[in-house]
């Protein structure tokens, strides 16, 4: 494994936490590195076992424990196996769980990991959370076809494009094209365009710089 | 006026609904998992509709400010299909989420042997999963239904506080208030209970362990027929105080028996917020047109 950015310094995340709270936490990835195979039970219900609520720095407290987790198993198992867990826990998940999954593939910027088929569920959903959680680092893993309507997706439904990893340096002339036509859809319709979609035309506008 | 629908199948209703709900004074709700109207022949068409439960309809409603929560369970009609027994396997992946507060609905509809034991799986179930019960009375001998419910229920083992009978009627309250069970009642436009007889067993029995719900789905029901059962108590001499005990503190009272509702700050009221607020649980809400 390359490296794993967790959506909270383990630390900071104990002492949202508070002590029984982070006890149970590590007790918790104790047992998924013991037995990953426990994690498909213990991912329910890590947020009760832990808590809910927003992190002092932006995100969910549920959100950073399950990735714990899910790098917790990322530390014993092989990436085919992990893969395979995943697809499992997203696919029976609900819809936190479902997004903790995708934060997951993120965090664990895994060269071998190839989760882009559990990505490309979430795109088709309308669920903006999961459209976002599905644009993150391992969006990667898209080919360029998928990661451009991703994107498009995320102007659909209103999920912010500061949260596409790699949006610069991926954005090219098609791209461009796609949100040109979005645009003047919009603007026909008497629509107002949202600066996210100016953002992408400024990208992948030949004549700016693209990084300005 | 705040209110917490405890029973009403939001996957039914249109967007309209949950922006009338809202502005009524809505912001939590339960959906128990029933009947679609149109029979279900495969174990996979329950998944599907549980999954929406947990994931599609949870995310519809945070969008208008309203916490969704679910019940899930067989219902005692499709309990009759063989076809659809093998959805008490895939129960406990359920019954283990978070915002599943209920195992339900369970109950008679025709009081067949082949109801009788999914009820009695689907309670053990609620025992092992410590979650409560929303347990259905019949449409039809509805009496019969009730007593033979109420006899399941002890024998279960299952706590009556963690129990709610519901679709009760003046002819069915007296035995499941002598349980200890809570009693639930579905205020509709024709059938079942009316806001005025609501109102008169309110009078005559007290505020404790009732449940008021709209109980609406595809049917002629009415999403707010909580509000306005609110405002017949109002005009009946009931205190603001005595409805917000039945329309807000009695549902979180029951359904927090399972730990597992998903208000970060219960109790707290969010009436006060005009027009929805910008964010809920942490997430962004969209009302209307992106």
């Amino acid at each position: 494994m390359s490296s794993v950015v967790l959506l909270a310094r383990p630390g900071e995340l104990r002492a949202v936490l508070g002590a029984g709270r982070a006890d149970a936490l590590d007790a918790l990835v104790a047992g998924v590195v013991a037995d990953p195979g426990t994690l498909c039970r213990v991912f329910p219900t890590a947020a009760r076992r832990t808590a809910r609520g927003d992190l002092p720095g932006g995100g969910r407290i549920e959100d950073a424990v399950r990735v714990e987790l899910v790098a917790a198993a990322a530390s014993v198992l092989s990436p085919d196996a992990l893969v395979q867990d995943l697809g499992l826990l997203y696919h029976h998940g609900d819809a936190d769980e479902r997004r903790a999954v995708l934060l997951g593939l993120s965090a664990l910027d895994d060269t071998d990991v190839d989760g882009s088929s559990i990505l490309l569920d979430a795109l088709r959903t309308n669920d903006i959370r999961l459209v976002t959680a599905a644009m993150g680092r391992h969006a990667r893993t898209l080919g360029l076809h998928d990661w451009r309507h991703g994107v498009l997706k995320c102007l659909f439904v209103g999920a912010p494009l500061d949260q596409v990893a790699d949006l610069a340096e991926r954005a090219d002339d098609e791209l461009g094209a796609m949100v040109r036509r979005y645009v003047v859809e919009r603007q026909a319709a008497g629509r107002t365009v949202p600066d996210d979609a100016r953002l992408v035309l400024r990208l992948t506008d030949p004549t700016s710089s693209r990084k300005g | 006026m705040r209110i917490f629908d405890p029973h009403i199948h939001m996957t039914s209703r249109t967007t309209d609904d949950y922006e009338r709900m809202y502005d009524a004074g809505v912001r939590a709700l339960v959906e128990p998992a029933f009947w679609l109207g149109q029979p279900r022949t495969n174990v996979g068409s329950f998944t599907d509709y549980f999954d929406a439960l947990i994931g599609w309809e949870r995310f519809r409603a945070a969008q208008f400010g309203i916490a969704h929560h679910c019940t899930i369970a067989l219902n005692p009609k499709e309990a009759n299909d063989p076809r659809c027994a093998g959805v008490l396997d895939v129960l406990p992946r359920y019954l283990a989420k978070d915002g599943v507060v209920a195992v339900g609905e369970i109950g008679f509809d025709s009081m067949t042997a082949e109801e009788e034991k999914a009820f009695v799986r689907q309670l053990e179930l609620a025992v092992e999963f410590e979650l409560p019960a929303m347990v259905h009375t019949p449409h039809r001998d509805k009496e019969g239904g009730t007593r033979r419910t109420l006899e399941l229920v002890e024998a279960s083992g299952l706590a009556p506080h963690r129990v709610v009978v519901d679709h009760l009627n003046e002819m069915t309250v007296g035995q499941v208030a002598e349980s200890g069970c809570w009693m639930g009642f579905s205020i509709y436009p024709d059938t079942k209970m009316d806001e005025h007889r609501m109102v008169r067993i309110l009078e005559e029995r007290g505020l404790d362990r009732v449940l008021v719900n709209s109980a609406a789905d595809w049917g002629r029901s009415d999403p707010l027929k909580t509000a306005s059962t609110g405002q017949a108590m109002l005009a009946a001499g009931f205190s603001e105080d005595d409805v917000d005990r039945v329309l807000w503190r009695n549902p979180l009272e029951f359904f927090g028996q399972s730990g597992r509702l998903l208000l970060d700050e219960p109790g707290e009221d969010p009436g006060t917020v005009p027009g929805g607020p910008p964010t809920f649980e942490g997430n962004s809400i969209l009302r209307g047109g992106r």
